[in-house]
């Protein structure tokens, strides 16, 4: 009772005019900044604190709410409709996304993805408010072995992502994997494959790859075919909104996307990323219409992007229960705290109760605020595909050139854009999916980083590392993952 | 392309340059005539800490009217290096920018092998200081800096620091410690981890032994009693926080994460003079001090000549030091 009453305090505290414009401000920029690679709800956020510094802390906190969530929404719209991923956590919407745009039902995709996120950010939400300090206890009992694990655990479970051919898929993976350790080594502060390039150091930005492969590889192709009207879009097929059939097929994997996303999310180390990719396997496996994943299947959009709006509620928990920032974003917000002289940490449900739950309550009334002002756009947003191929794709080009550069203002980024692009151009000639390249830049250095330092602190004894109970469990599910599928369908033949 | 072409004003950049624009005539009536437009390079991508420092900075300068219109450009990348060598490449002989960095950026130009150092630079000032806590989670055996430095001694191997970035600030502590204890640096085993979070929470669940930040990003879990403040690394205690320091638990150093602004280059005497005065005017205002008390930083002013010959021995003390540890090629 004593988390209800302290939350009606919070909406109370939240429901003002005032808040609720500035409510309403951060969710249009942050789906403005959603939809613009490059350009991330962190980057923003930092840009704004000099000038909310006049605001009072819950208009700033609210304002801030809205943008979080609403980063998440905008870039699910151009990996939809464009194949351009704005964030990270996207990159599996435009797998699924993108066809269906192509076969006239990218209304009802960008429909399942708005209401999808809706409902993991309200249960999210939810979940932050009555479970945040439990949750938050075993996050911490994860260190690096266990981090390994969960990669391994993602390889496995995202092995069906590789496609038909394996030999292809492993191809694909390999690359990303190798574009993965380019950089700093973070253990040992030496540089690996950079050639020469200072600029290279950092290494090579998942957004670059992704925009480059999805983006620009797609615009190269369409330019290298014999004609431009080959693939006339029809922008709207059917019904505007989603089908009975449509609604029929999203609502379990909004649930079951909103339950995997919202655990990784609490990880410190565990990302918007990998969640998307565990969702849209296992709605892969459970489809009821396998076939149509690759060619636009909706529980392809609609489990990723409630996976991915879940985990940016989950990264809100260490964030306000242990003062633990897990993701760039939630970097920012601690330095926004701060700010405001509140000391984030254990303490600050004690000390600045009031508000950290008008926090929570503007993360109620964020998503329902994107989801009012998302809805009535997606029939906005289509018409976009009705623009001529030759300009569309010009368009795209020029976007996502803009959003890398404004990334790092780097041009090395754009160089590398430009030989992903070519790459994927490449990729789609000799028929080589591009989706296990993502993965193995995500999962690859995780994987090395985190055995590496378990191996350090075990000091070099690989047993020990792996023998951890939940180590040991988490690669005993690995290991299930793989097996169990193809003996299930053994017994099922015989 | 020009150089000029390429600064972007951000917006909040562009709204706090016109108010400091209208404002100026006001506020500098009297005063010496302010330098018109200057350029902070922060060496870092929006939201870290020397972004913060330019960007307070610029805020400082504008509202006392010490400069026209001060804009802010992010140059992120391999700890600050690549923003080193743009700085001293486009700006060489040009007295209207200022570059900010510090102790980490130091660290990053031995490791890197970066061919580009300060040594390039005109040291203007030392702005802000924070000092380095070495805690263990609440639930630890070790009660004290000594029994960590037992540890240590009886096989470095079995101590896992965990901190940030590899050769950053926290592992030339952890370094400096060894060294100090008489343990062989290149023994240590420092485990970096990448943003801030994931070390806190790998010494809050006890999965290394000891770790080491700068104090206001622990400070919380200190207090809630969650981690055990174990030394800090000032010379004098820090009012607040219940901890000794590292030379009353024993070992002579201390070691503060400072950051400080440089100027370009070849600049003659009168425009080194002018970037000098203006800094130091900027340091002692009253828009300043009000910053350095709300953001948490330690005032750690010093002037040119100090700075340039504190950064003359910093340099050496951790060069020598990333030599051992294995670091520096």
């Amino acid at each position: 009772m004593g988390t209800l009453s302290q939350l009606m305090g919070g909406f109370t505290q939240a429901l003002t005019f005032a808040n609720i414009g500035w409510c309403l401000l951060g969710t249009v920029l942050g789906t403005a900044v959603g939809i613009l690679p490059g350009i991330g709800p962190a980057l923003t956020i930092a840009l704004l604190l000099p000038v909310t510094a006049y605001l009072d802390a819950t208009g700033a906190f609210i304002m801030f709410a809205g943008l979080y969530y609403g980063a998440m929404y905008g870039s699910s719209t151009t990996s939809i409709l464009l194949n351009t991923p704005g964030e990270s956590g996207s990159i599996v919407t435009a797998v699924e996304g993108h066809k269906m745009a192509k076969a006239g039902r990218g209304a009802a995709a960008l429909a399942t993805a708005a209401i999808g996120s809706f409902v993991a950010g309200t249960i999210g939400t939810a979940l932050l408010t009555f479970l945040a300090p439990l949750i938050a206890s075993l996050a911490i009992a994860f260190g690096p072995s266990e981090y390994f694990a969960i990669a391994v655990f993602a390889f496995a479970a995202v092995s069906s992502m590789l496609g038909t051919s394996p030999s292809r898929g492993l191809f694909s993976l390999f690359l990303g994997i190798t574009a993965g350790v380019v950089g700093i080594d973070s253990l040992t502060g030496q540089s690996r494959f950079t050639m020469g390039f200072p600029s290279l150091l950092d290494g090579i930005s998942i957004v670059v790859v992704a925009v480059g492969l999805f983006a620009v590889g797609e615009a190269l192709w369409v330019a290298s075919q014999p004609s431009l009207r080959v693939q006339e879009i029809e922008p709207v097929k059917g019904s505007l909104w989603m089908t009975r059939g449509e609604w029929r097929r999203s609502w379990k994997p909004w649930l079951r996307g909103t339950f995997i996303g919202f655990p990784f999310g609490a990880l410190p180390a565990g990302g918007t990323e990998i969640p998307t990719f565990v969702s849209y396997t296992l709605e892969r496996k459970l489809s009821s219409k396998p076939e149509e994943f690759g060619r636009g299947a909706i529980e392809g959009v609609a489990g990723p992007e409630a996976a991915n709006n879940a985990a940016v509620a989950g990264v809100l928990v260490p964030l306000l229960t242990l003062g633990l920032p897990t993701s760039a974003t939630a970097a920012i917000l601690l330095a926004a705290f701060q700010e405001y002289g509140l000391q984030p940490g254990p303490l600050l449900f004690l000390t600045s109760g009031d508000l950290v739950w008008g926090l929570i309550a503007s993360l109620y009334i964020g998503n329902l605020a994107l989801l009012v002002l998302n809805l009535p756009l997606v029939g906005l947003w289509v018409r976009l595909l009705a623009i001529p191929q030759h300009l569309l794709y010009g368009g795209i080009l020029v976007f996502s050139t803009l959003g890398v550069y404004s990334l790092n203002r780097s041009i090395t980024d754009l160089v590398l854009l430009l030989l992903f692009g070519l790459v994927g151009w490449v990729m789609r000639r000799v028929d080589i999916p591009v989706a296990p390249c993502i993965i193995g830049l995500i999962l690859g250095p995780m994987a090395e980083e985190q055995l590496r330092r378990a191996l350090s602190i075990s000091q070099g004894d690989l047993v020990a590392v792996l023998t951890r109970p939940l180590t040991l469990t988490i690669l005993i599910l690995a290991a299930l993952v793989v097996a169990v599928p193809p003996l299930l369908a053994r017994r099922r033949r015989a | 392309m020009t150089v000029r072409m390429r600064r972007r004003t951000t917006l909040a950049g562009m709204l706090l340059a016109a108010c400091g624009t209208i404002a100026m005539p006001l506020a500098g009536a009297g005063a010496q005539e302010p330098i018109g437009a200057l350029t902070l390079i922060a060496p870092a991508g929006p939201g870290g800490g020397w972004d913060q420092t330019a960007r307070a900075l610029q805020a400082a300068m504008q509202q006392e009217g010490l400069a026209g219109a001060v804009t802010v450009e992010n140059i992120p990348g391999a700890g600050g290096t690549i923003g080193l060598a743009q700085f001293v490449e486009r700006e060489r002989g040009q007295g209207d920018a200022l570059l900010v960095g510090g102790l980490v950026m130091l660290g990053a130009i031995i490791t890197n092998g970066a061919p580009v150092t300060l040594d390039q630079v005109t040291p203007i000032a030392r702005l802000t200081g924070e000092y380095e806590v070495v805690v263990v989670p609440a639930s630890s055996e070790l009660q004290s800096m000594q029994d960590l430095v037992a540890a240590l001694r009886n096989d470095p191997g079995s101590v896992a620091w965990g901190g940030g970035s590899a050769g950053g600030t926290d592992h030339i502590l952890a370094g400096l410690i060894a060294q100090e204890a008489g343990v062989d640096p290149s023994k240590v085993n420092y485990v970096p981890f990448s943003g801030g979070g994931e070390a806190l929470a790998a010494v809050m669940g006890g999965h290394v032994a000891a770790g080491i930040s700068g104090l206001s990003e622990w400070v919380g879990q200190i207090q809630a009693g969650t981690l055990r403040a174990l030394a800090i690394s000032s010379p004098e205690r820090l009012e607040g926080l219940d901890a000794p320091t590292l030379r009353e638990t024993g070992l002579d150093l201390d070691l503060v994460n400072w950051r400080s602004v440089m100027a370009p280059p070849d600049l003659d005497e009168a425009e080194r003079a002018a970037l000098v005065d203006l800094v130091d005017r900027t340091a002692k205002s009253a828009a300043w001090q009000e910053t350095l008390k709300s953001k948490g930083w330690d005032d750690a002013y010093l002037p040119a000549d100090e700075f340039a010959s504190f950064l003359q021995e910093e340099d050496a003390r951790v060069t020598g030091l990333l030599q051992t540890i294995g670091l520096a090629k």
